[in-house]
């Protein structure tokens, strides 16, 4: 079923979807009124959910391990019940791991994502930015989405995992279908959008096996989880899996949300052009105002969480973007203030699984607004009625026409 | 006056070292650990307290 053959939301309370059409419009306002009316939503599609509101109960599940479980980040309509890989695993470590083994695979990635190593990158991104605003020269409208941002992720996750380059843009493809597919029931479908990544990823595994280098695919390869034991096939399969689906969609939409954010508030665009010495809190306002990620638990068995009753198998949609306009956290929640100084968001989550991919985004996020913004110093929509945004539980815009002269 | 970060807490979001990269720096897992034994001085118990303000799992105490 297609989502626009879904019946309509009436009610977000006792039927939440987050692919309706309203909502991934304009959710803001669905959260602020289940803030005050629940705060914990329900839904008994796709086979039965809880969206709680408040930064204070996001807080609570992100942080309770024990009654809820990673296994699945991303709502679907099926389980993978008897077809689950063997807990505490999963598909994609350590995204989809729990505790105690989560923090054994997170280990092992977190060295590569480093400040240190990280922030090495950011003449190669600058100059990535720069190129695709060279493309862009003459050009009265240009794309902040399909003609900018959609390229800088899959460009750097390439580098880091030793792909060339120009290969990111051939996962682009996948990575929509998993995040943004989610009424694709027929596996058959998502098989096929698979296979040929997983086709690349098995000879870019067998060309570092036999050519070990200084990438994150050589460093998967050799590492040892534990002494004497290198990683499973499996498990490196899964982890370049999951950097390539946690790195692209995400930092690509708070790229094109920052954008069309400055396109359609040239006060806060002046202001930034004229006191770049703002970037840091601006970029830490521009993730928690438009925090594009939204994870998923499942529970792993019956209880009772703040009087809902919870059973075996509901999903529980991890809402950062909405704890992020909890007015009980901020002060003036609903405004975007680009020189707020006290700014404890969760746009990279909370816990355990705070994103391990957080500098990167930050670094990828500010050099693209910074070099976009130099070349482009004053800017806006070109024409508000053609911006798409995405579905599911990666949210930014992705057609933004700017019109830059 | 002095700040410490509780290891437990901290999960590596990089707030702290980012605002005051003078009173904090990371390790090779990108947590956050105090430079030098954490006193404050004047100076800085006012960039000690944004940091606090903005950590996102009540990870950094300072101790009156």
């Amino acid at each position: 079923m297609s989502t626009s053959e879904k019946p309509p939301v009436l009610d977000f309370a006792t039927d939440w979807d987050h692919t309706d059409p309203q909502w991934v419009s304009d959710p803001y306002p669905i959260w602020e009124d289940l803030r005050q009316r629940c705060p914990v939503a329900h839904t008994e599609r796709y086979g039965g959910g809880w969206f709680p509101a408040t930064h204070e109960l996001v807080s609570q599940v992100a942080n309770d391990t024990e009654n809820f479980t990673s296994r699945m980040p991303i709502v679907v309509n099926g389980r993978l019940g008897d077809d689950a890989p063997p807990a505490p695993i999963g598909v994609v470590p350590p995204i989809s791991s729990d505790p105690p083994f989560h923090h054994i695979a997170r280990r092992l990635i977190l060295p590569a994502f480093a400040p240190k190593p990280i922030n090495a990158l950011e003449p190669q991104i600058r100059a990535l930015c720069e190129k695709l605003l060279d493309d862009m020269e003459g050009m009265d409208v240009v794309n902040a989405g399909h003609g900018f941002a959609q390229f800088i992720p899959p460009a750097v996750i390439s580098h880091m995992l030793g792909f060339p380059e120009e290969d990111g843009d051939q996962f682009r493809e996948f990575v929509h279908i998993v995040l943004e597919g989610i009424d694709e029931m027929d596996q058959e479908k998502r098989e096929i959008a698979f296979q040929p990544v997983a086709d690349y990823f098995e000879k870019q595994i067998n060309d570092h096996v036999e050519n070990p280098r200084d990438d994150l695919t050589s460093y998967l390869l050799n590492v040892e989880i534990f002494e004497g034991q290198k990683l499973s096939v499996e498990h490196v399969f899964g982890t370049m899996l999951l950097i390539l689906i946690a790195g692209i969609d995400t930092t690509w939409s708070a790229i094109t949300s920052s954008i069309w954010h400055l396109a359609t508030h040239p006060a806060d665009l002046a202001r930034l052009v004229n006191e770049p010495e703002l970037m840091p809190v601006a970029i830490e306002e521009f993730l928690r105002f438009y925090a594009p990620v939204t994870m998923a638990r499942l529970v792993k068995e019956d209880f009772d969480f703040n009087g809902c009753p919870m059973k075996k198998d509901d999903w529980l949609l991890l809402g950062f973007p909405a704890a992020n306009r909890d007015p009980e956290v901020f002060d003036r929640a609903d405004e975007f203030i680009i020189d707020r100084a006290e700014n404890r968001h969760l746009a990279f989550g909370l816990g355990i699984h705070r994103c391990a991919g957080s500098n990167l985004a930050r670094l990828e996020l500010r050099v693209a607004i910074e070099t976009f913004i130099k070349r482009f110093p004053t800017f806006t929509l070109d024409d508000p009625s053609v911006v798409t945004w995405s579905q599911g539980q990666v949210r930014g815009a992705r057609n933004l026409p700017i019109r830059v002269r | 006056m002095k700040v410490t970060i509780n290891a437990e807490k901290c999960q590596g979001h990089g707030r702290c070292f980012s605002i005051a990269p003078n009173l904090f720096d990371c390790d090779d897992l990108g947590n956050g650990f105090v430079i030098g034994d954490g006193t404050l001085s004047a100076d800085t118990i006012e960039v000690a307290r944004l940091c606090q303000a903005n950590c996102p799992e009540h990870a950094i105490d300072i101790e009156e």
